[in-house]
Parts: structure tokens; C-alpha cells; sequence
């Protein structure tokens, strides 16, 4: 699976909509520590476990970001059902971000 | 039985993944332990300009990924596991990790260093809500605003030179009455006409509701305090070992760096430091890769020594 770039009208059909969980990272290509995420993620992403994972660039898609309170990026949102639960922000290791998407899989 | 390594390096910035290359060349059964992204500190920064070799620059994350597909060529491993206990005495060696335990004969160390925080109580609550230790990578918030920059060497000057493209002002916070900067990273500052110098002050309070909007300083001469309004602090005080899982094990120094001359040898035999993490005079991409040359000599040696 690849991790696909969110339009706001993606977003709403496949995020808010989803049957299932999506986890959804807020970055801008210019961010530091976003690039230092992205190759976790994408080792994630398609492994047992992990739901689909979405991206929200903040500069293309700033309304999302303010409608989300996202003011520090990286963000990861893991959405169930339109909703979603803890926040975890520029996270430094990729157990921390494999331990914070339990805990919100199973809240 | 379980698998144990001629040596595990823990941390994949450019002294472990040096140390893999040289080990992995050497025939040594080598595993890397990376938690993140092989780079390490190098990969905050989007352009390298004094790796010999790149005579253009080169991305700090491109350069980790050639180092670990370099070391990998050879046959050394990456796992993807963050260390969560050692125990450097016990033979084999013993690293738990968030994916398990590894067992291995020796044992780099390349674990690298962090962003030194200027230790006030308030100042978690104010990270990411106006107070940052990477200018390169959350600058971009500030475009347009005021922010200061704590700090008077090296990372200091190139925050503030970064930021002052985007910023409207730079204030730069210096508990001295001179930059330790080099030539080269003081200079265009002095050029710059929205950098201004707030010599002989620190900065002793953060203040803001839910968000950074002032700072109090204190003259560090006088004692005496005073506000300044900013939007964003940036920190840029020195690094910090990243060296608690040794802790008691070996031999730190007082600012708590692993106690290694050239060799890379530790104060416990098969145990060896490389990179930012070692005591050492300069701290760079290319030290931390001789660093890891190094020690590959040592382990062998080492690991010789134990066969007959």
C-alpha cells in the first residue's frame, strides 16, 4: 500500500468515511523531523497490524490542519468512525509510534 | 541456542553505520540497532557541507541512507528496535529492545547526542507551543514573526541565520559578550540587519498563556530581569550524550560522555564508543565515521583475543 496525499475531499470519503481506522500524519515537506518519520511509516505501512495511512500537507491543506488544531508537525491522528482519540507529536522512535497506534487501537 | 553477534552498534547514525561497514567488511556478524532512521542527527539537517567528498553539499538523510546501504552491501543488519536495557558485563552481552533481546560478544556504541535543554520547569510544557530545538525543521512556523534564538556557538549561529530569512526579527541570547561561533557561521549574522545581539543574558523564565509570547531574561552580570516578547524561542545550548542506558555500566566523564580515547575502548573490555557519544575534541559527520573505521580494528582485536 502506498501512503496517499489527502485533498480535503479526500479526506472526508477517505478518512471521516472509512469503514475502518485510518492513521493520518500531518507533515510539510520542509519539516525536519517529518522527514525523519517518513521512512518509519512507510515500513509501517502495509505490516500486519497498521491500518491504512493517510497524509495531510499542511501548506496545501491549512484548513485541515486548523480544523484539526494540528500546530506542530509531525502530527499522527488515528481516526475511527470520524473521530479521533490522543494526539502523538514528533514521536522519536518507531516503538513509540508502533505503542501510541495500540493503545488507540484499542481506546 | 540463541543467535549471538560478533558485534551489535547501537545507533545508525554515521559512526555505527561506519563501524557496520568496516566490521561487515571485516566478516564479522554485525547487527545495526536503529530506533528511527539511519542518519541520526545528521538527518535534521537538509545539507552537509563538510563531508570530504560531496563538493556540492549533500542531504543529511540521503547521506545516512548511502552510509546504511553501504554497510549493508557487505552483509551488516538492521533492526529496527529502540534499546530499552543493557548489560555490558554479562557474556554474551545483552541489549533488550522494544523487539526483544539481542545477544552479541561486543558491542559499539553509537548512540549520538540531543539537543540540550535549557532546564527551566515550564519549559516542557512550552515545547512545540513556541519553544524548539531545530530551527531547520520547525522554522517555517515563525515565517514572519519574532523569535530568539538561546545559545552563542556553532548551532546558534546557523539557527539564527536560518531564521532570519524567515523572521522579521532574530534576537539571539548569549550568556556571553561574544559568539563561540566560527568565523564562517558569525559572520553573515553581523550582516544581517534583523539579528540583534542581547549579549551577557539568560534566559531564566518562559511565559505565555498555552503558547510562548515572552521570555524573561536576566543579565547575567547584574542579575537583573526584564521581558522580551517573542513568538518563538529556539534552543541552541550544546547537545547532551545519549548515554542513560549506560549509566554505571562504564566510565562516563562529568558531562556524562563515554570515557574512550582513539581506540573507542570503554572502560569494560568489548565495549566499545564511537561518534558524538565518545569523549572527544570535535564532534562531525567525518570524526564520527573515523570514529567507526576504528573500531572495527578493536573489536577483531578483541574478539581475537577471546579465541585463543
Amino acid at each position: 500500500m502506498a501512503i496517499e496525499k489527502m485533498t480535503a475531499a479526500r479526506f472526508e470519503r477517505e478518512v471521516l468515511q472509512a469503514k475502518g481506522a485510518v492513521l493520518v500524519e500531518f507533515s510539510a515537506p520542509w519539516c525536519g523531523y517529518c522527514r525523519r518519520l517518513a521512512p518509519v511509516l512507510a515500513r509501517m505501512d502495509g505490516a500486519a497490524g497498521t491500518p491504512p495511512i493517510a497524509l495531510v500537507d499542511i501548506d496545501e491543506e491549512p484548513q485541515l490542519a486548523e480544523r484539526y488544531g494540528v500546530e506542530v508537525i509531525p502530527t499522527l491522528l488515528l481516526f475511527q468512525n470520524g473521530e479521533h482519540g490522543e494526539r502523538l507529536i514528533a514521536p522519536g522512535s518507531q516503538a513509540q509510534v508502533e505503542a501510541w497506534l495500540k493503545k488507540e487501537q484499542e481506546a | 541456542m540463541e543467535h549471538v553477534y560478533d558485534t551489535v552498534i547501537i545507533g545508525g547514525g554515521p559512526g555505527g553505520y561506519a563501524a557496520a561497514l568496516y566490521c561487515a567488511r571485516a566478516g564479522l556478524d554485525t547487527l545495526v540497532l536503529e530506533m528511527m532512521t539511519p542518519g541520526g542527527q545528521m538527518c535534521t539537517t537538509e545539507r552537509i557541507d563538510n563531508y570530504p567528498g560531496f563538493d556540492e553539499g549533500v542531504d543529511g538523510m540521503e547521506l545516512g541512507m548511502r552510509m546504511q546501504k553501504g554497510a549493508e552491501r557487505f552483509g551488516a543488519k538492521t533492526e529496527y528496535a529502540e534499546v530499552t536495557a543493557l548489560d555490558l558485563a554479562a557474556e554474551p552481552k545483552r541489549v533488550e529492545t522494544s523487539a526483544g533481546a539481542v545477544l552479541a560478544r561486543t558491542v559499539i556504541l553509537a548512540t549520538g547526542a540531543s539537543p540540550r535543554e535549557l532546564g527551566l520547569p515550564e519549559e516542557a510544557q512550552y515545547r512545540g507551543r513556541g519553544v524548539s530545538y531545530c530551527a531547520t525543521c520547525d522554522g517555517m512556523f515563525y515565517r514572519g514573526k519574532t523569535v530568539a534564538v538561546a545559545g552563542g556557538g556553532n548551532s546558534a549561529a546557523e539557527d539564527a541565520r536560518v531564521l532570519s530569512k524567515l523572521c522579521t526579527q532574530v534576537y539571539v541570547i548569549h550568556r556571553r559578550d561574544a559568539l563561540r561561533a566560527s568565523r564562517a557561521e558569525a559572520a553573515p549574522l553581523e550582516k544581517a540587519e534583523n539579528v540583534t545581539f542581547l549579549w551577557n543574558r539568560r534566559v531564566a523564565g518562559i511565559r505565555g498563556e498555552g503558547k510562548l509570547s515572552s521570555l524573561v531574561l536576566q543579565d547575567t552580570k547584574t542579575g537583573e530581569e526584564s521581558e522580551l516578547a517573542v513568538d518563538g524561542l529556539f534552543v541552541a545550548i550544546g547537545r547532551v550524550p545519549n548515554t542513560a542506558l549506560a549509566k554505571g555500566q562504564l566510565e562516563l566523564d562529568a558531562y556524562g560522555y563515554v570515557k574512550a580515547d582513539e581506540t573507542t575502548r570503554t572502560s569494560v573490555p568489548g565495549v566499545f564508543a564511537v561518534g558524538d557519544v565518545r569523549t572527544k575534541p570535535l564532534r562531525q559527520v567525518c570524526t564520527a565515521a573515523a570514529d567507526g573505521a576504528v573500531a572495527s580494528k578493536f573489536v577483531e582485536e578483541y574478539l581475537s583475543t577471546r579465541e585463543n
